[in-house]
């Protein structure tokens, strides 16, 4: 076994799942050992997250008729159906542009709820995968989120043909939308994990979560205008943090303002905290996931 | 390549979650391995015999790196292909092709050294057009080949199958033992989980016998099961004649 020794020396930097020297031993909670190979590892992996995001949504839409035009059709049909709810309530009225500022916001929340609902299904329904193959399991909630990601360039493609046909002419600040972007990806990456982990102790997430994720969507600016928010309402500016990333998203689109620096210094740290948050739950109790599916 | 498992057992298998009444939890747990300890060198074949939840399917898991021990230490020295607990079960609403792709870059390797593979693998498949439609359309035998495909093409050096092969037919078999003795020509290293007893016999050189999670003997294969048959209990011409089925 004093060879052993040796090797043991020469393939420290070996990381967990591959390389060619392997010490497993207890651990069931904590972060990774090597976390920085496991960062490595997961970098190196990207192109299996991209596959599998891909094979979702193939799957998703292979038996229906209009298979990949759902990308255009569905933002389409849900602005018509909010559309309609607030034209029907009549309290949006007076925002300027409102079916575009509508969309604006629809779009970028939808970035939140799908990358929540995928999510927390990502790691119980790949079943198999986690049972049989030894890999960064936080690859299948980050997949999720980029699924996310991926249905939101079509819905922008819409959304700026109805910025143009409505009128609002394109300009400078809706480069700011991707800064805007990363930031919501960074933030969505930490919740998605979070929503993952609940959902393998606690199966029940996911069915809370449309109810949870609704009463999101009226505590955020996409259905009203920040403006129009109540003194009593104040305490979302504070406490919902998509406040500011729908607010500054369809400012900077639909009327071309600039927000206030600050903001970015509060979505970025909305982001860290999710990112953090999710990232210590998942990446300290993911290898206990096997044995729960 | 040693494998080292000393004194590992696994109190995790938790039937957790069933809420009964008020919300409360039921929590068991199984100790699936316990005092487990044994080397395997290179270039061997193990197989793995016991009944139905000896801790087979726990041990092999736990070797693979997927399910960490509770106590004790694994040493593995190698690159590890698993092939566990029928089909590699990637998305069945996908084509073979899709699922090799999958399949070859959730073990790690890049687009362009799956894409390298796949041809390979889709020949050794002969499963032909097939391979373009989605897995729901496979029969369970030709889900197996598939995955046993993939799993071997990954040029592991440390190849674990568990009880993958039960479905396939009788070409199939022939082609996976094929496959596995042009493996061991290159000193490759087998772990053979098997219900399939003259399987054991004929491909390992060592086998170990699993008992409720404890390790009831290791040695060589024929020993070990003749020793695994008088326990059971069972006609060992009538197992051979079952594994015809």
């Amino acid at each position: 076994m004093a060879k052993a020794a040796i090797d043991v020396k020469t393939v420290a930097d070996d990381d967990e799942f591959r390389g060619t020297f392997h010490v497993y031993e207890p651990y069931r909670a904590g972060l990774p050992r090597n976390f920085s190979g496991y960062l490595k590892e997961l970098w190196r992996r990207r192109e299996f997250m991209n596959e599998m995001t891909r094979a979702n949504v193939r799957a998703n839409q292979l038996d229906t008729l209009f298979g990949r035009l759902w990308n255009v059709i569905n933002p389409l049909l849900m602005g018509l159906v909010y559309l309609l709810l607030v034209l029907i309530l009549a309290r949006g009225a007076t925002i300027p542009n409102y079916f575009v500022y509508l969309l604006a916001g629809l779009f970028i929340f939808d970035v939140l709820e799908t990358s929540m609902s995928q999510g927390a299904k990502s790691v119980t329904s790949a079943g198999k995968m986690v049972t049989n193959t030894a890999f960064p399991k936080a690859l299948l909630p980050l997949s999720a989120v980029r699924g996310a990601l991926a249905e939101l360039w079509p819905s922008l493609i819409v959304l700026v043909v109805a910025a143009l046909v409505f009128g609002v002419r394109p300009q400078l600040t809706w480069l700011l939308t991707i800064p805007i972007l990363v930031l919501l990806t960074v933030f969505c990456a930490g919740l998605a994990m979070l929503v993952a982990t609940m959902q393998v102790y606690f199966r029940d997430t996911r069915s809370f979560l449309p109810y949870f994720m609704r009463l999101w969507f009226f505590a955020s600016p996409v259905l009203w205008a920040a403006d129009q928010l109540p003194k009593s309402g104040d305490f979302l500016r504070y406490l919902n943090p998509m406040f500011d990333f729908v607010a500054t998203w369809s400012d900077a689109i639909v009327y071309g303002e600039w927000p206030n620096p600050q903001v970015w210094l509060v979505m970025s740290g909305w982001a860290l905290v999710a990112l953090i948050l999710g990232g210590y739950v998942f990446l300290s109790r993911e290898r206990d996931f096997a044995v729960r599916i | 390549m040693t494998y080292r498992t000393t004194f590992e057992k696994r109190p995790t298998l938790k039937d957790s979650l069933r809420r009964v009444g008020r919300g409360e939890r039921v929590v068991r747990e199984v100790e699936a391995l316990k005092n487990v300890s044994f080397d395997l060198p290179r270039s061997r074949v193990l197989g793995i015999v016991g009944n139905n939840g000896a801790g087979k399917t726990t041990l092999v898991r736990a070797m693979s790196g997927i399910l960490p021990p509770t106590e004790g230490r694994i040493e593995i020295r190698g690159r590890v292909s698993t092939l566990l607990a029928l089909g590699v079960g990637f998305n069945t609403k996908l084509s073979g092709y899709e699922n090799i792709m999958l399949g070859g870059l959730a073990v790690g390797y890049s687009r362009a050294e799956v894409e390298e593979k796949t041809d390979e693998i889709a020949e050794w498949t002969e499963l032909g057009d097939f391979l373009d439609m989605p897995m729901t359309t496979y029969s369970s035998g030709m889900s197996a080949r598939l995955a046993f495909a993939v799993a071997v093409h990954m040029e592991p050096d440390i190849l674990i199958v568990d009880e993958a092969l039960s479905t396939g037919d009788a070409s199939f078999k022939a082609k996976a033992h094929e496959k596995m003795n042009s493996l061991l020509a290159e000193a490759h290293t087998m772990v053979l989980v098997s219900h399939a007893l003259a399987t054991v016999e004929e491909l390992c050189t060592d086998a170990i016998w699993l008992e409720k999670g404890e390790l009831k003997m290791y040695g060589p294969p024929g020993e070990v099961i003749e020793a695994y048959n008088a326990s059971t209990g069972v006609d060992p011409a009538a197992v051979t004649t079952m594994q015809d089925f």
